[in-house]
């Protein structure tokens, strides 16, 4: 008998199932915390983006469905940080921005230009930049412009072609202007504007995945970056600059990206998304075998070889398993959705 | 239709039909998936350019199935009649359709190319792999309508 097993009974009540919520039909591909935490957003093949509340009994509804954005699966919905405008992605080539300024929940402005479906959106810290990225192998970004009673503007400023492939994912840098993508083409790519020309230019793409990165999370320092995988791994990423002690080489472009930890033989499937809790520096992991996984760094981690301990597998749903995020507010708080069409909120507890 | 791709390729006998058993007809008996039963829902799928089956084509056979019915899994390898065959993302695709149809959803169905049998065994199995692009072709309505042919009532 191992000594930890996931059947073992006291590992199982570390992750407390505190509701599911069942409403769309069909396969959930994505949801978003808003920053308050006391909203979220999620979408799917139903076409329909469901804005879940909690009700004065304390349980979470889909207070508003949103039907009439787009006429393809809803790939992937983000909040805003500022919490007021909520952007989704579409099989349909489009991006659609919801806002609430009439009141009610509004589709506002629909970004066009991809030539095919639209995987994934995600808007800069600031709130001022929007990314998205394609099937068509591009990244695009968009600028906001918005004035008091007037409407709201979106420019694209760059149109980036890094990827030879699909790209799946966007990620903004937690605190600064950097955006980070994942491909079919097994890599990862960031970018950023060239101080001197305000150009977006493309770092050196970060190679070691063998198959599809299905998603990226940056760690509360944006130093750290964490990427899953269709080849069942986890990979984690540091940041090295010019001035680092291991005399890692930088390219004139300052910083280089270095792959410093790999977790293999936990997935038995793909890995279709994984977020990284600012708050509590927990890594959880949505997997293709049904399975939500937590991970933590050990305590006596090497920064420059890092160690990751499993914490936790849960049997989370009776299909795929397709997004995880971690609660913007409370520690330990996850929400996870699937192809079985349900969402599932639970709580972490460390035996801590 | 255009230039056939492999104008003249092998036809084999169809196999014989499954035998019931005294327990298929008994309803308390637990009748768990097996290859054979895999086999029977994909085997009548129609080439897309041959009037004939995935079977008579030796594209499917039933020693290429595994199926792990306390697993759900499910795991298909066909062989494409040339190995520059251009349908073979088209069969694969009709293949997987066909079990995502038939199948209770706790199934995890993969659909590869028998290794060797194909120049582009890589990026086709990829592909059949990335559920997102799979969901995406079949939002296709043009595609479904030519996977649906080859997953229709079997030609006599």
């Amino acid at each position: 008998m191992p000594l930890m097993t996931v059947e073992n009974q006291s590992e199982k009540e570390k992750m407390k199932l505190l509701q599911t919520l069942t409403g769309h039909l069909g396969r959930v591909w994505s949801a978003s915390w808003h920053p308050s935490g006391t909203i979220f957003a999620s979408c799917g093949e139903d076409k329909t983006i469901h804005v879940w509340m909690k009700n004065d009994a304390d349980r979470w509804i889909a207070e508003t469905v949103l039907t009439k954005g787009h006429t393809r699966t809803i790939r992937d919905v983000a909040w805003s940080c500022c919490g007021h405008y909520l952007a989704s992605a579409s099989f349909d080539t489009t991006v659609a921005v919801w806002d609430k300024k009439s009141g009610e929940f509004e589709c506002n402005a629909t970004l066009e230009g991809h030539d095919n479906e639209v995987k994934s959106v995600t808007w800069s810290r600031s709130g001022g930049m929007l990314a998205t990225c394609s099937r068509d192998k591009s990244v695009w970004i968009w600028e906001v412009h918005s004035a008091p009673d007037q409407e709201d503007e979106y420019e694209c400023v760059a149109v980036l072609n890094g990827h030879t492939q699909d790209v799946k994912k966007v990620c903004w840098h937690p605190h600064e202007d950097i955006l980070a993508s994942a491909s079919y083409d097994n890599t990862i790519r960031m970018y950023r504007q060239d101080a001197a020309d305000n150009e977006w230019e493309m770092l050196e793409p970060m190679e070691s995945h063998s198959s599809t990165v299905w998603s990226i999370s940056f760690d509360a320092t944006g130093k750290r970056l964490a990427s899953c995988s269709e080849d069942k791994t986890i990979k984690i990423w540091q940041q090295y600059g010019p001035d680092n002690t291991l005399g890692i080489p930088c390219p004139d472009k300052g910083t280089v990206w270095k792959c410093v930890c790999t977790l293999s033989g936990f997935h038995t499937r793909s890995v279709y998304d994984i977020d990284w809790c600012k708050r509590t520096g927990l890594l959880a992991t949505a997997c293709g075998d049904d399975m939500v996984r937590i991970f933590r760094e050990a305590a006596d981690s090497d920064p420059n070889e890092p160690t990751f301990e499993l914490l936790e597998t849960v049997m989370a749903h009776y299909q795929d398993a397709n997004k995880v995020a971690w609660h913007p507010v409370i520690p330990g708080m996850l929400l996870t959705a699937s192809d079985d069409g349900k969402i599932k909120l639970w709580q972490y507890e460390d035996e801590a | 239709m255009a230039e056939l791709e492999n104008i003249n390729p092998n036809v084999y006998k169809k196999c014989e039909d499954r035998k019931l058993t005294k327990d298929d007809e008994d309803e308390d008996v637990v009748d768990p998936f097996d290859e054979r039963e895999i086999f029977d829902l994909i085997r009548n799928i129609n080439d897309p350019e041959h009037p004939l089956t995935l079977e008579e084509l030796h594209v499917l056979e039933q020693s290429l199935i595994t199926v792990d019915n306390e697993k759900n899994s499910v795991s298909i390898l066909f062989t494409p009649t040339i190995p520059h065959c251009s349908m073979a993302t088209l069969i694969g695709l009709s293949i997987r359709v066909k079990l995502l149809r038939a199948l209770p959803p706790r199934f995890k169905v993969s659909v590869e190319i028998n290794p060797g049998t194909h120049a582009s065994e890589h990026s086709v199995n990829k592909q059949l792999t990335d559920k997102e692009r799979v969901a995406a072709a079949l939002e296709n309505t043009h595609l479904m309508e030519v996977i649906n042919q080859c997953i229709g009532t079997p030609l006599k």
